[in-house]
């Protein structure tokens, strides 16, 4: 009888006794993951159900993330298929609205321009020495577009997810942070001053609306068809969107098919954050090239307005540049405060709104860009 | 392929490739606004 009240007590001991320092440490990490969503509102939707995931995954001896653990069902299930971003991307293609980018759509060149972050991190991860596919992880944060940071690293280096989609998250809620700096180092004020006025918009038909994503889809598609997963699922939300005849799929896509997702998909990212996974020097790499990214694409956005400007003899304020990454609609309201802050009758919103739009089919073809192009080298399998 | 062409390879067409995908996106965008005008939608409100 004593002894096995001794083996039952060992029983209840055997979670501390197994809990290692590396455990604590990533259960600190998820605590402060989840005090920046609830406290700080830092991408709530995303950092609670990640936090979570992460304090589960480091519980010693619960194996949740074991041969058949909870976790690992819904991780091979939905984000080792790349299933979890395709249907978020649904969603968001339900949820956007492309008026200002149909109303200007020279405006989306800022869109590329500021994609170019991705690339331009791709050469520095090299050069710290990452893999080849890893480093098109790393680079891929600079997207600023978390679905699609969780598509690509999902498909090429799925170790390295945690890593990367805690960066794309916590970089995209700081852009309020990281975008001024910049944009006030590469213009002059002359140049921030630049009223843009009110834009000379031609109503957009609801054909237009309609004919849109389908010729998107078909002509994206047909140049880089290993991206036709991304471009194809927000494009057909968005067509939903825009038909008006499936309402039901519709709210579902951006309500109930979204929210269950997100939920998943971030217990499932926490779920990565195992701490002999996660506790390692390639993370703070991974998370200072995804800040390098994310810097770069508002550099060269804006540097890109600048080209722009002088282009079109000094119509357009360069600040507008800094809105062509995707965090949608977050930079397009950087950019208005900080114009303001050098003019306040100048409202570069709605066209801030245009290269945010922009921006938002720019990562998206840029990472259709890139997997097209690392097929057509070899790099993945066709 | 070693590591540098790769990098330089992928960066160079990947930022020439969405720039110039997003580019006949703009066209584009304006050959559909072109083909169904706004007025299309008012001619056919009245018509209904």
């Amino acid at each position: 009888m004593e002894s096995a009240l001794v083996s039952g007590l060992q029983g209840l001991l055997l979670g501390v006794s197994n809990l290692g320092p590396g455990q604590v440490i990533m259960l600190v990490i998820a605590s402060t993951l989840l005090y920046l969503g609830i406290h700080k509102g830092y991408e709530p939707l995303l950092l609670v159900p990640i936090g979570f995931g992460a304090i589960l995954v480091n519980i010693p001896l619960a194996d949740m993330m074991g041969k058949e653990g909870f976790l690992r069902f819904f991780y091979d299930a939905g984000v080792l298929t790349e299933v979890f971003p395709l249907l978020i991307f649904i969603g968001i293609g339900a949820m956007t609205d492309f008026q200002p980018l149909l109303e200007n759509p020279k405006i989306i060149l800022l869109g590329a321009a500021g994609q170019f972050g991705i690339f331009l991190t791709l050469l520095l991860a090299l050069a710290l020495g990452f893999e080849k596919l890893d480093a098109v992880a790393v680079a891929i944060i600079g997207a600023c577009d978390g679905p699609t940071a969780i598509y690509v690293s999902s498909k090429f280096a799925p170790h390295m997810l945690g890593a990367v989609s805690v960066a794309a998250y916590s970089y995209m809620s700081l852009v309020p942070l990281i975008q001024p700096p910049i944009m006030r180092a590469l213009t002059s004020e002359k140049e921030r001053q630049i009223v843009m006025g009110v834009a000379k918009r031609e109503p957009i038909s609801k054909t237009t609306k309609i004919v849109f994503p389908i010729v998107v889809t078909i002509f994206a598609s047909i140049l880089a068809p290993k991206g036709a997963p991304l471009i194809g699922t927000v494009m057909l939300g968005n067509l939903m969107r825009e038909s008006g005849v499936v309402d039901r799929l519709k709210n579902a896509a951006e309500n109930e098919i979204t929210n269950i997702v997100t939920l998943l998909l971030g217990l499932c990212i926490g779920a990565t954050m195992e701490a002999s996974n996660f506790l390692r020097g390639e993370t703070l790499l991974i998370l200072g090239l995804g800040f390098i990214a994310i810097s770069l694409d508002t550099a060269v956005g804006v540097l890109f307005g600048k080209l722009m400007c002088a282009m079109t003899g000094g119509k357009i304020n360069p600040l507008i540049g800094a809105a062509g990454i995707s965090a949608f609609p977050m930079s397009a309201r950087v950019v208005q405060v900080e114009g303001q802050k050098y003019n306040k009758k100048n409202y570069l919103l709605m066209h801030a709104m245009s290269a945010n739009a922009g921006g938002q089919i720019g990562s998206v073809i840029a990472a259709a860009v890139m997997l097209s192009v690392l097929q057509g080298m070899g790099i993945v399998g066709g | 392929m070693d590591t540098w062409t790769f990098g330089w390879t992928l960066a160079l067409i990947g930022m020439g490739g969405t720039m110039l995908v997003l580019w006949i996106l703009s066209l584009l965008i304006l050959l559909i606004r072109k083909i169904f005008p706004y007025q299309t939608d008012k001619a056919a409100i009245k018509k209904g």
